[in-house]
């Protein structure tokens, strides 16, 4: 089979500064049409997919289903308005495709869907699914002789679901190396701190205990995703990158607060973020 | 086929269907069983373990469907459930063509006990849209009907047995079976025998004893419980006037659930189900558990005539 994956523009880490902080905007403004969204956990992770899509992602918005393409695969599916705001950065959607976020009908549906939105690739809903369904590609790709890459993202409460230690297990026994996990450590999930609904201990050393290659970085950091990235890319894996997030990055009243998880801001916070985000 | 069960017609399917580069095969820890390992034998670079993790299972299943793959996942009826969130927003949902086998369905597993004998698993996969559910009766249509999957464009659940039935088809006549059409073995106009399953050829029996008292029975293999043959049933319905479901399976949600669901949108007949009342099973030989839940044929003459009294009321 001949490889005929997707170009891919590469930016500069200033210019990926620059979108993520559009997308920040476009990320609270969702959220704020829709009275209804996951704001935190969007603006925590906004940067690892921008980076993403920046320095790796081989997709193409004029092919989004190309079979060879790269798979950005985020099963912290509730970060919903991130992939949408990085779809419209990336020329996947419109400008006006964000405002049918939870709306009725609306092709950017309240969790990710395949079926309904151009550049998704995963159709998630419940945490602890999108590893699994980013090995099944892998193997796709070892048997088919494709080199697409599948990139999953994480969540660290999400590390919680067993299903995402089966596949930690399955990825190591059948080597697979077109795969990587990112998780998204910003220490929060719905009801709390992490560290008060379930202690998660050293994830570093978990999945090193399971058999994979890790590495730290500053998930709000381009230049060090961007490292992390290319890390992941020349090495034997499969890899996990353990980003330190913060939740709700970048509007001061929803850093670090577990009441941001999943609420919208009302009108004078609204503002104020808009003013944080300019 | 004589003699055999129908996972043993699942894991020949299988090995039919190698040549189609496109088939992989994901099994649980259970390859044995459901005879997957057929396949594994001949074609190990297409057989993957996922070890005892079928939530896993489920989600590599539907990963490999989106890339145009056509993955089958086996493992024990029981055991898909565990994985039953995952198929429903995973594969079901966005309809990802993958096809599950859940073998060793029913109380007929026998031995292994209540834990292992699903008698739910056909209600809850039913309830699914998108999903085509299966019960074939024996392992020539188990075979024909696995086969067929590889050009269906539905992801689909598959039930089937532990133990060897009686072969109801031929494998020409196996070949002729089609998904979602009933299978009419015998028409009579007295009373309707819908059955899937081991019930298949418990509820021949019962129509050759009803011929012996002059009732005439039409038996049906009802191998596709979704999409169900609603025309059928209707057809069916208008000629026979009273109807039996029979299934090795809880009486809500499966078979009868899917007759009494048809029959009330458009033909209403009496119905008497027979199957699992709404308990578990328990340990012993297929047959001493098939006698003791009510499942023999002469349970569905039973309740055929009870059928019968309540339509000539």
């Amino acid at each position: 089979m001949t490889d005929d994956t997707p170009e891919f523009i590469q930016k500069s880490v200033d210019e990926l500064v620059d979108i993520a902080r559009g997308c920040r905007r476009e990320i609270v403004k969702m959220v704020k049409r829709a009275n209804a969204g996951h704001p935190g956990g969007s603006l925590s992770v906004i940067d690892i997919i921008v980076g993403l899509y920046g320095r790796t992602l081989r997709a193409s918005p004029a092919e989004p289903k190309h079979p060879g393409r790269d798979r950005l695969i985020l099963s912290k599916v509730h970060a919903s308005p991130a992939m949408y705001a990085a779809l419209h950065a990336f020329d996947f959607l419109d400008e006006s495709d964000l405002h049918s976020y939870r709306m009725y009908n609306g092709i950017c549906q309240g969790h990710v869907d395949s079926k309904w939105t151009p550049g998704i690739d995963f159709s998630g809903g419940s945490l602890g699914m999108g590893l699994s369904f980013g090995l099944g590609i892998a193997i796709s790709g070892r048997l088919s002789g494709r080199d697409h890459h599948s990139w999953v993202i994480l969540g660290d409460g999400e590390c919680q679901e067993g299903e995402i230690w089966e596949a930690a297990m399955a990825a190591v026994h059948h080597r697979l190396e077109n795969v990587t996990v990112i998780v998204d450590v910003n220490g929060i999930q719905n009801d709390d701190f992490v560290d008060q609904q379930m202690v998660m201990g050293d994830l570093s050393a978990k999945w090193t205990a399971f058999g994979w290659k890790v590495r730290d970085m500053n998930g709000h950091n381009m230049t060090e995703i961007s490292e992390a990235i290319e890390w992941s890319k020349t090495t034997v894996g499969p890899c996990a990158i353990l980003a330190r997030t913060t939740k709700g990055k970048g509007v001061s009243f929803m850093e670090n607060n577990p009441s941001f998880h999943g609420k919208a801001p009302n009108d004078e916070e609204f503002e104020l973020a808009m003013e944080e985000l300019a | 086929m004589t003699g055999a069960a129908s996972r043993d017609g699942y894991g020949a399917a299988l090995l039919d269907l190698a040549e189609d580069d496109r088939v992989v095969v994901l099994e649980a820890d259970l390859g044995k069983s459901t005879k997957s390992c057929l396949f594994r034998a001949e074609h190990p670079q297409r057989a993957f373990s996922m070890g005892i993790a079928e939530q896993n299972m489920m989600l590599v299943a539907a990963g490999l469907a989106s890339t145009g793959l056509i993955p089958f996942a086996s493992t024990f009826a029981i055991f898909t459930e565990r994985g039953f969130e995952q198929v429903r927003n995973g594969i079901a949902r966005p309809g990802l063509v993958a096809h599950i086998c859940g073998s060793h369905g029913g109380i007929h597993t026998g031995t292994d006990g209540s834990s292992a004998q699903s008698i739910e698993d056909l209600g809850i996969y039913r309830t699914l849209p998108n999903m085509t559910v299966m019960h074939p009766c024996d392992a020539s249509s188990t075979r024909a009907l696995t086969k067929a999957l590889v050009n269906y464009s539905s992801p689909s659940y598959t039930r089937t047995v532990r133990n060897k039935t009686r072969e109801i088809y031929t494998d020409d006549e196996a070949a002729n079976l089609e998904i979602g059409r009933f299978s009419v073995l015998t028409e009579g106009s007295d009373v309707a025998i819908l059955a899937c399953g081991v019930m298949v050829q418990e509820a021949l029996d019962a129509a050759d004893t009803l011929a012996g008292e002059g009732v005439h029975a039409t038996v049906v293999d009802v191998h596709t419980l979704k999409p169900f043959d609603h025309d059928e049933m209707k057809r069916i319905s208008e000629n026979c006037g009273a109807v039996v479901t029979a299934e090795d399976h809880s009486i809500i949600g499966g078979l009868g659930g899917a007759v009494a669901e048809s029959l009330t949108a458009n033909h209403p007949a009496p119905l008497e189900r027979v199957g699992v009342e709404d308990t578990y099973g328990m340990s012993g030989q297929p047959a001493e558990l098939m006698e003791h839940y009510g499942l023999t044929a002469n349970d569905i003459v039973d309740a055929a005539k009870t059928a019968i009294a309540r339509r000539n009321v």
